[in-house]
């Protein structure tokens, strides 16, 4: 299956305060009620964009951010559920990329099996994004999957992705229905010796 | 040089390298429930592909199911929807559903086990991150996201990147009213909450040789809030026993075979881990969270961390957790009045977590303007709790005693926080949000601490309550 590669994501910013932003947080349960993944860019952070139905002064409700690709995010970023609509809401939301310190791991898989790379960056370079971010928010951001580097503001940050991860979007093979599928063969093969 | 008990499973079900470097890995059993898996059957079906081994794939429903009114239509059109999306692809690709009728309904993690389908030596992958529940037997659990449940369906393997094994030791005696728990939510605390990034978690030592399964599965099933992808413990004679005769276990000679195949799927003595992390048993007391995550806890004889105590990256979280749940800094955690008691969950909503409740709660009530409810894991734990009169204790306490699903764990089906409730919980998320209400607050903890706080009307040590 011709999959895109994806090398470069370029776009605006916005960032989300805080460390250990779950699954939860990213799209409450409630809205997991769905046998789609249409619309759920809608739900995504609900709790946090809005109060008694009404918007908070949540980054991502602030109008010098409108349009932003990429989100920029703390440590252990998506921890928590396996719920694929977490990435799921976060693409549909319109970003294409996350910047963080670091990520819950089924999270990280989720995202990287729909295209939406997500980059590590340190705690201290990750502050200085977030600066950046909110004194110029019609900065232009590339993150360079192949080099794993982040050019914003002028400046080159440098980034970390698990190669595994890095190879699949860059050679555009980050869903991996397709590999699997060959090895239907030597599949039966392995699975008419396994004693349970 | 020896293997780990997850080196031998992983070996025995590696298919192939894949171009990225990940392992293609076998998955002898696949457990689905309703909110994870509509959309991968939609993919399937665009695909135009089969199940391709559907008797290897075991569904239930669990999180969206109501648990007074079971009543079809549900009063949820979403969730309706979903159960019968459920039933009508488990139809139409041959897979064995454990419905509502069946008597066999229930949390996916509680239903594995007791119908003897988690076994030792096996990979078990499931969309739900709670899956690591299953490594109590000894096998190789993973929660998954949609599109791998997907690819389970579609040709019963996953692409996955090895894990290391951290092994954790917990060696000496837990003091009494110490359970399993307080094991788990003290190992989160000192690890943290993303320390198990990258491994799956090795749990042994002396408490864990003499822990019942269902201990066991309480641990297991909290690894991924302490960051791992999977958590086990080397099966044994506790193992064996409690498999023995289930409707899924093996029979005859095939339970021979099984049992010495079984045998062989422990780490060995000269095995090498990636990292080691040793306990002392005696030193965990009753342990409650007080913030926003897993990790945010204390022993019910502490008092809140403090900024000046806590290392300055942490002091944002622990702001922002003090913030949501309205406590102070350095104050005690008893004494924190409750609005809402809820027992149950795949962490904690098994028989031994109802029977145990059950020796304190008789003959006393739950305080006034507490609302108490006691969720059975599944239909099994319900049943078997009534044929021992479990649930006239509870409800003679002042517990309502309802049928089984997740609950008021994630608050998907209509037991929900409201407003900014305080919920004493035996789950495993004190996540914002979790319980159903934006600013509900969750304090997570044993189940007998829940009983006991549901008694006090206010987070207590149970051990003082109900005597040592």
């Amino acid at each position: 299956m011709a999959l895109r590669k994806i090398l470069e994501v370029s776009g605006t910013c916005v960032s989300v305060p805080g460390d250990d932003v779950d699954t939860d947080r990213i799209i409450p349960a409630r809205y997991l009620k769905c046998v789609t993944f249409e619309g759920l860019g809608d739900f995504l952070f609900y709790d946090v964009r809005f109060e008694n139905g009404q918007p908070t002064n949540f980054s991502l409700n602030d109008p010098r951010f409108n349009g932003a690709t990429i989100l920029i995010c703390g440590r252990n970023f998506g921890c928590g559920s396996s719920r694929e609509h977490a990435p799921q809401a976060i693409y549909r939301y319109g970003f294409r990329a996350v910047v963080a310190e670091s990520f819950g791991e089924i999270f990280f898989g989720n995202a990287t099996t729909l295209g939406l790379p997500c980059v590590s960056a340190s705690r201290h370079d990750l502050a200085e994004i977030r600066e950046i971010v909110e004194s110029e928010p019609k900065s232009e951001m590339t993150i360079d999957l192949a080099a794993e580097t982040i050019r914003f503001g002028g400046d080159n940050f440098s980034t970390s992705i698990p190669p595994s991860a890095r190879d699949a979007l860059i050679n555009g093979r980050w869903d991996p229905i397709g590999e699997l599928l060959e090895a239907g063969a030597l599949v039966k093969e392995r699975m008419a010796q396994l004693p349970y | 040089m020896g293997r780990t008990l997850f080196e031998k499973v992983w070996e025995a079900h590696a298919i192939r390298e894949l171009r990225n470097s990940q392992t293609q890995l076998l998955i002898g059993t696949h457990l689905i429930h309703e909110v994870t898996s509509p959309q991968a059957f939609s993919m399937l079906r665009e695909m135009g592909l089969p199940v391709a081994f559907p008797h290897r794939t075991f569904a239930t429903v669990d999180h969206i199911i109501p648990t007074d009114q079971r009543t079809e239509p549900f009063s949820d059109p979403l969730a309706d929807a979903m159960i019968k999306e459920l039933r009508k692809n488990c139809v139409e690709f041959g897979i064995t559903y454990f419905d509502v009728f069946s008597g066999k309904q229930g949390i996916v993690h509680v239903v594995g086990p007791e119908q003897g389908i988690t076994q030792p030596g096996t990979t078990i992958a499931c969309g739900d991150s709670h899956t690591s529940t299953h490594g109590a037997f000894g096998a190789i659990a993973f929660g998954i996201g949609t599109s791998q449940v997907r690819d389970v369906l579609a040709t019963q393997t996953m692409a996955i990147g090895k894990l290391k094994v951290r092994r954790i030791n917990v060696d000496g005696k837990l003091s009494a009213g110490t359970y399993a728990k307080d094991v788990i939510l003290h190992i989160i605390r000192k690890l943290g909450v993303n320390g198990g990034n990258g491994f799956a978690y090795e749990y042994g030592g002396e408490v864990f040789d003499k822990f019942t399964m269902e201990e066991r599965m309480s641990v297991c099933n909290m690894s991924i809030e302490g960051g791992a992808r999977a958590g086990y413990v080397n099966p044994d004679e506790t193992t064996y026993a409690y498999l023995e005769g289930r409707p899924y276990s093996p029979r005859g000679d095939e339970w021979k075979e099984a049992m010495k195949r079984w045998e062989s799927y422990v780490s060995d003595a000269d095995c090498v881990y990636d990292d080691v992390v040793d306990f002392d048993a005696a030193e965990i007391q009753p342990t409650v969270t007080w913030g926003i995550n897993p990790g945010q806890a204390v022993f019910i004889s502490e008092r809140l961390p403090t900024p000046e105590m806590t290392p300055e990256d942490e002091r944002g979280s622990l702001a922002e957790a003090l913030e949501h749940m309205k406590l102070q800094p350095g104050q005690p955690i008893k004494g924190t009045p409750i609005q809402v008691a809820f027992l149950g969950s795949c962490t904690n909503g098994r028989l031994s977590d109802f029977k145990e409740v059950a020796k304190y709660i008789e003959g006393r009530h739950v305080a006034r303007n507490v609302k108490a409810i006691a969720v059975p894991g599944s239909q099994g734990v319900g049943a078997a709790c009534k044929e021992l009169g479990i649930d006239q204790i509870f409800t003679a306490a002042g517990f309502e005693w309802r049928e089984a699903g997740c609950s008021m764990c994630l608050a998907m089906n209509p037991d929900k926080l409201v407003g900014d409730q305080l919920c004493a919980s035996s789950s495993n998320r004190n996540f914002k949000g979790r319980q159903g209400s934006p600013t509900g607050r969750t304090v997570l903890m044993s189940p007998v601490m829940v009983a006991a706080a549901a008694i006090a009307g206010e987070i207590t040590d149970a051990r003082d309550l109900f005597g040592r």
